[in-house]
């Protein structure tokens, strides 16, 4: 298969060109002793970890395919890696499914497909299933991928949002908003100098540190599309105990704020890809954002509030005043008012 | 009504000019105020400058703020003071 | 290269505290502000600051928000104009989910219209150029600190000879809506935050005629937390001043960006490329002299005449106390529909609609649900 080639609806038909576009190009790029064996079905008995089972799916679609940052591929594995990796557990195994547009081109999917094997090999877990389909050009914008994850979740640790209580530690792993800051840029075709780059990445390891400097961890997530405030809003509606932030400890890049400064958007329901919210005891806050400091994917990180009161989330201004944090309503829309 | 940010013109050329918002430039129209120049502060809304950023003013206003938080702090301690 | 200024010190800074102390210190009695400009009632809601001032001090929306005082009629149009197979229609984002009487530009989307989210009427003059075979449509809102870049890139357009490009010119000016407040019969107002970009173009001169006749205080202030609360003191200083006999007047704290004449350009362009005309306030109804329509060497780029549509007077939603709560009579909480029938997701009136709403920013920024 040649990479200045285009796809076409022949290469979904399940004869030859599928044959080869499977065996030539998809398999080629993700091979590992799993996939390669072809079947069905997958055998992994060999991945099997001891603990709790832990299972979750995705589907991406995203334009530009190709961002600053990362593109669908990349998004593709760290998004069901982080599923699993705030569930607390460890991932070894993905399944892949591939939905292409007629027309896309060879080396555009050829692009993807290596994204997806490198961010599966930096984050340790193994393609081990896929399936493709070839559909008519239509809206699919090239390229759509499913992901499911499979992880184990070690003996001992036990997260989630109904375990935050009165006077926990609010602490995010890094600065808010990039990623979608960096797809609107791309996307809206705006005309701006610098590259505002998508923070897309796998954060098992991140997951792991903190679960290492906090044993007591309650929960975690990772706040995507809503942005931190509706993940902050989740956490506190599933555990029924109020969430105050302080407005001034959040992160968030001078750049991110400039562009949404313009658009009127807010930083704090622009979707992640490569952030960490966790609350954990109080004592325990600090120890965590230490030892998030030194790990490359968290570097910003801060303890940003604290959890108490009533249920709702609480914004703690600048200039000290308060007031109620909502979901995110729709999408947010590029305003001049 | 009106969101309209404040940068740093960088470059001009024609009715065209790059200003700086921090971290990020963007090209704005300066046919509503055709007198900018580089280093100029000006104030874009809808991709057009509208007016330009005095600075002066604007580190007086910062002035004028301590001004006013000092005064709460007069208010508060005149009764004392009055007493001596 | 020069440094660029730190604007950082309006947003937060020790003065914060001392200015939220002096408005306290200053609030002695009932007092009623009104922050005529929607994007000052965003600000005040983001930055929290209803929650920083006594009760006593109201701080009471405005009629600044043009996606509220656009009527449904014209709204309708637009979603008329969106239907035309040949059509494509430019807007910012701000009027994408409003509803019309039956559907909004975003519906038209979804069903296949083709709507274009745009950040400068600029933009619109480029798609024009770019598909000379369909007519773009800007959908021109906004009041005075807008009207000057649309009438920028109309002009842009006659330069560059691009035919194909028209706009509802639905905008509305601030001064009329202003004297027409404070001749409202029983208005509580003790003051005007007036809206800081709309003096940019306008200049602060434009307010005499409140202060002076109305003897209403004015004071343009900017939109930065720290902006927003030292023009509240000078706004109380004023107040307690003319309680006291002395004179109303107008009063800049904007004034890094804004002078007494305004940008004399910006107004040469606008009267240039508009008429004054009566206009329909959503919610208020007519007011004299406070919209435009295009000039008469311009009238081929009025969208209505030239796709041939009429506006239509629809009926508006019953039980919506908008008008009140723009006049400043009501506020969000007074409303029966608010937080129940009436909410951002699913608005019945103007004032839920629009981020810049006075009552989407009160359900988003001030509204506790009882739990």
């Amino acid at each position: 298969m040649k990479s200045n080639d285009t796809i076409t609806l022949a290469h979904g038909s399940g004869g030859r060109l599928m044959h080869e576009l499977v065996e030539g190009l998809i398999a080629r790029v993700l091979s590992n002793p799993v996939l390669d064996e072809l079947d069905d079905a997958a055998d992994v008995s060999g991945l099997v970890e001891p603990g709790r089972l832990a299972v979750t799916t995705d589907s991406f679609v995203v334009q530009p395919l190709f961002f600053p940052g990362g593109d669908i591929g990349t998004l593709a594995v760290a998004g069901t890696v982080n599923d699993l990796a705030v569930k607390g557990a460890r991932p070894v195994a993905l399944t892949l499914g591939l939905i292409v547009e007629e027309g896309l081109a060879v080396s555009d999917l050829e692009r993807a497909l290596r994204s997806v094997a490198e961010t599966a090999k930096t984050a340790g877990v193994v393609v081990t299933a896929g399936d493709t389909k070839v559909v008519e050009r239509g809206c699919l914008g090239g390229l759509v991928l499913n992901t499911a994850g499979l992880g184990f979740i070690p003996e001992g640790v036990e997260l989630g949002a109904a375990r935050v209580r009165d006077g926990d530690a609010v602490v995010i792993s890094g600065t808010v908003g990039d990623h979608e800051t960096a797809i609107l840029v791309a996307r809206e075709g705006f005309e701006i100098d610098e590259t505002i780059e998508s923070d897309c990445a796998p954060l098992h390891e991140i997951a792991a540190t903190i679960l290492t400097a906090a044993p007591g961890a309650r929960a975690m997530r990772d706040p995507t599309r809503g942005g931190l405030a509706t993940t902050l809003n989740e956490l506190s509606a599933r555990s029924g105990v109020g969430i105050e932030i302080e407005e001034a400890a959040v992160p968030v890049r001078r750049e991110v704020r400039s562009v949404t400064d313009i658009l009127g958007f807010d930083p704090l329901f622009m979707a992640n890809e490569g952030k960490v919210v966790a609350v954990v005891p109080a004592d325990e806050a600090e120890r965590v954002v230490e030892a998030l400091r030194t790990h490359d994917l968290g570097r910003d990180a801060a303890v940003i509030g604290r959890a108490g009161g009533p249920p709702g989330v609480t914004l703690r201004t600048r200039v000290g005043g308060a007031r109620p944090l909502l979901m995110l309503e729709g999408v947010q829309l590029p305003r001049i008012c | 009504m009106c969101l309209a940010v404040p940068g740093l013109v960088r470059e001009v050329d024609g009715t065209r000019a790059k200003v700086d918002f921090g971290g990020i430039t963007r090209e704005v129209e300066l046919s509503l105020l055709p007198d900018t120049a580089v280093d100029d502060y000006v104030l874009v809304h809808a991709g057009y400058a509208i007016e330009k950023v005095d600075r002066e003013s604007a580190l007086e206003t910062m002035r004028l703020f301590r001004e006013m938080a000092e005064a709460a702090d007069r208010g508060r301690s005149e009764p004392d003071g009055t007493d001596v | 290269m020069k440094e660029l200024l730190d604007f950082e010190a309006f947003r937060e800074g020790p003065e914060a505290e001392g200015l939220v102390r002096r408005v306290r210190e200053l609030v002695d009695g009932p007092t009623a502000l009104m922050e005529v400009c929607g994007t000052h009632t965003v600000a005040i809601g983001r930055a929290g600051i209803r929650s920083l001032v006594p009760e006593e001090l109201r701080l009471l929306s405005g009629p600044g928000c043009p996606v509220c005082v656009t009527p449904l009629g014209e709204i309708d149009q637009t979603i008329e104009a969106a239907r035309r197979p040949d059509v494509t229609v430019a807007t910012f984002g701000d009027m994408m989910r409003v509803p019309g009487s039956e559907s909004s530009l975003e519906r038209e989307r979804a069903a296949g219209a083709d709507v274009r989210v745009v950040t400068s009427a600029l933009d619109a003059v480029k798609l024009a150029s770019e598909e000379p075979s369909r007519e773009i449509v800007f959908i021109g809102v906004g009041f005075e600190t807008t009207s000057p870049t649309v009438a920028a890139a109309l002009l842009e357009a006659e330069r560059r000879d691009v035919p194909n490009v028209s706009v509802f010119p639905f905008f509305k000016l601030v001064p009329p809506a202003l004297e027409f407040l404070v001749g409202v019969p029983d208005r509580a107002l003790d003051g005007f935050l007036c809206p800081g970009h709309v003096s940019s173009i306008i200049g602060s001169n434009a307010y005499e005629p409140v202060a002076r006749e109305a003897g209403i205080p004015c004071v343009v202030t900017g939109f930065e937390p720290l902006d927003i609360l030292a023009g509240i003191v000078m706004l109380l200083e004023q107040v307690r001043d003319v309680r006291s006999g002395g004179a109303a007047r107008v009063e800049t704290q904007y004034s890094r960006a804004v002078r007494p004449e305004g940008n004399p350009t910006a107004r040469s362009l606008l009267d240039e490329t508009f008429d004054t005309a009566d206009a329909e306030w959503r919610g208020i109804g007519a007011i004299p002299a406070s919209g435009y329509v295009l000039s008469q060497d311009l009238m081929h780029r009025d969208a209505a005449a030239k796709l041939g549509i009429e506006r239509p007077e629809p009926a508006e939603p019953e039980g919506c106390i908008c008008g009140a709560i723009m006049l400043g009579r009501k506020l969000p909480g007074d409303c029966p529909l608010f937080g129940t029938d009436c909410t951002p997701r699913d608005p019945v009136g103007p004032c839920m609609v629009s981020s810049e709403g006075s009552c989407a920013a009160h359900f988003r920024y001030e509204h506790r649900r009882s739990t």
